[in-house]
């Protein structure tokens, strides 16, 4: 294993403090572990808390900030965070109208979350309500699996019920948006190189230099098949084809997220971009609004995902009002 | 069965073979899971070993709730809250106690298996640390019943825990994310189920 780290047990720590350091216009951390909120408190709205296992930055620290996120907690490498650090989050940020909890939906995730939220209304009567994101089409929903995993459309999720929430709307109002997008947002991913996990030092599994993996997790869990690599626009045909099949996308506006994995060069992303654009406009889909870079990494994985989430008039309204944060700006 | 003193040497067993073993456990999990389990847990163990001179003059209640908290607040993942969760009811059930027989480690059980369910809404049969509990408390209860025998009543326990792993093997997750895989979850084991039996183990040495 070769990364630039000092012990792996420290990464999450020096991570979290390099980011505040970066951004302390922006971000300030909690004593208690590493629970990243505004660093200036807005009060009188619905606050938003997400999080999970470190390894994928920008998320979701890095969507803190006006117009998104009031919290983000990082548990270790890939792990969900601890619910004693999301308490600590929840009670940091409420501001008398309720926490919205975005949790991507991993058992452990969703495990921590609820604990915490349980601990926040046993204990000091906040109220919390959740969304659990379940953008991946790569894998089966069935009542045989915990679900489909909560991957990159996540962000979508912060933008659009954090542009709400800015409004002074009610917890109901952001929870039922938030609801919205997740409904009508879709990813899937691949990878062609796998990322190591600090603490374990191998890689969580193998490709052959001819080989790629299609639909892949964000923490590197195998996806649909492991096939022989292609040219971009066949891969991008591939994964285009799983979401455009798994709700009726005829007809709408759509906003697309091209999502580098953490080591995928932003020339190949574009490429993707390039076929993705060509394929929607055949289909007849609109472009509203198209999104390439890193917002949901994992650690060095070679790979990329696309989402494309389903628009009406309040999304579009909500994707376009202001954002202030560390990644992502929305200027009016 | 076990004093304080006792249940406080189980517990070093069970963090310096959690720790041991936390490589093998994290190759299960990489198989089927996210490569984390056995990683986590010995994350979770390590800070109850650095908590252990506190123990000193509770009871075994007050000790397990104080372990609880700290898998809680240390581990993170699914096993994190299912731990702890089962060791926080643990505590409760033997709350005040500074001596416990088999009776109180089988009831202790029952309580922690049923938080486990509750906490991962989760049953028997979908390859989890449950297929080795339950089977586990079940044998104990079959054979500390028939002849009061506390050393065999845990030897039965392992077994049937080890018997519950082995039954991980031949069964499809439907739980965690092991469940993606469908199928391709056959022939491997539960690390979950794993590392309760490792624990139990830790008590059948020393009880």
């Amino acid at each position: 294993m070769k990364k630039i780290i000092n012990a792996v047990d420290q990464v999450e720590n020096q991570m979290i403090e390099g980011m505040v350091k970066a951004f302390p216009q922006y971000v300030s951390k909690l004593d208690c572990g590493n629970v990243v909120v505004r660093s200036t408190k807005k009060e009188d709205k619905v606050a938003l808390i997400s999080g999970g296992g470190s390894g994928h930055e920008p998320a979701h620290g890095g969507f803190v900030g006006k117009g998104m996120l009031d919290a983000a907690v990082a548990g270790a490498v890939f792990t969900s965070p601890t619910p004693d650090q999301i308490y600590e989050g929840i009670k940091a940020i409420d501001a008398g109208k309720g926490v919205l909890m975005v949790v991507k939906n991993y058992t452990g995730d969703v495990l921590n979350f609820e604990m915490a939220a349980e601990m926040a209304a046993d204990m000091d009567g906040i109220e919390v309500k959740e969304v659990i994101v379940n953008d991946d089409v790569a894998v089966e929903d069935s009542t045989w699996t915990t679900g489909r995993r909560g991957v990159a459309g996540t962000v979508f999720v912060h933008k659009i019920a954090g542009a709400l929430a800015e409004t002074g709307a009610s917890l109901d109002e952001v929870q039922a948006v938030a609801q919205k997008v997740i409904d009508n947002v879709r990813t899937m991913g691949m990878a062609i190189k796998p990322c190591i996990v600090p603490a374990a030092g191998t890689p969580g599994f193998e490709l052959a230099e001819n080989e790629m993996e299609i639909g892949i997790g964000i923490h590197g869990e195998p996806g649909v098949k492991k096939a022989e690599l292609e040219p971009a626009d066949q891969i991008v045909d591939t994964l285009l084809e799983k979401i455009l099949a798994d709700i009726d996308y005829s007809g709408s506006e759509v906003a697309v997220m091209i999502n580098g994995c953490g080591a995928t060069p932003l020339m190949e992303l574009f490429v993707v971009n390039n076929r993705v654009a060509d394929v929607l406009a055949e289909k007849g889909l609109k472009v509203y609004k198209t999104l390439v870079g890193e917002y949901m990494t994992s650690l060095e994985m070679e790979g990329f995902s696309i989402s494309l989430l389903r628009l009406d008039d309040q999304m579009k309204e909500l994707l376009d009002a202001e954002a202030d944060t560390p990644a992502m700006t929305v200027i009016k | 069965m076990a004093d304080t003193s006792k249940v406080i040497e189980i517990i070093k067993k069970i963090i310096a073979d959690v720790d041991e073993q936390k490589l093998f456990l994290t190759e299960l999990d990489n198989v089927i899971g996210d490569g984390d389990h056995g990683i986590n847990l010995a994350r979770g163990f390590d800070a109850v070993a650095a908590v252990m001179d506190t123990f000193e003059g509770k009871d075994i209640g007050a000790i397990m709730k104080a372990i609880g908290m700290k898998l809680v607040s240390t581990v993170g993942g699914a096993s994190g809250p299912l731990y702890g969760t089962a060791f926080m009811k643990a505590g409760a059930y033997l709350n005040g106690k500074t001596e416990m027989n088999l009776d109180d480690f089988i009831g202790m059980l029952e309580v922690a298996i049923d938080g486990i369910m509750k906490r991962g809404k989760a049953v028997k049969g979908e390859k989890t640390m449950l297929d080795a509990m339950i089977p586990a408390l079940d044998a104990m209860k079959e054979s500390y019943g028939a002849d009061g025998d506390a050393k065999k009543a845990l030897d039965a326990g392992v077994a049937a825990a080890e018997e519950g792993i082995e039954y991980t093997k031949t069964i499809i997750a439907t739980k965690g994310r092991a469940s993606y895989l469908g199928e391709r979850s056959i022939g491997h084991q539960d690390p979950g189920a794993t590392s309760f039996t490792l624990m139990l183990k830790a008590v059948q040495a020393l009880a």
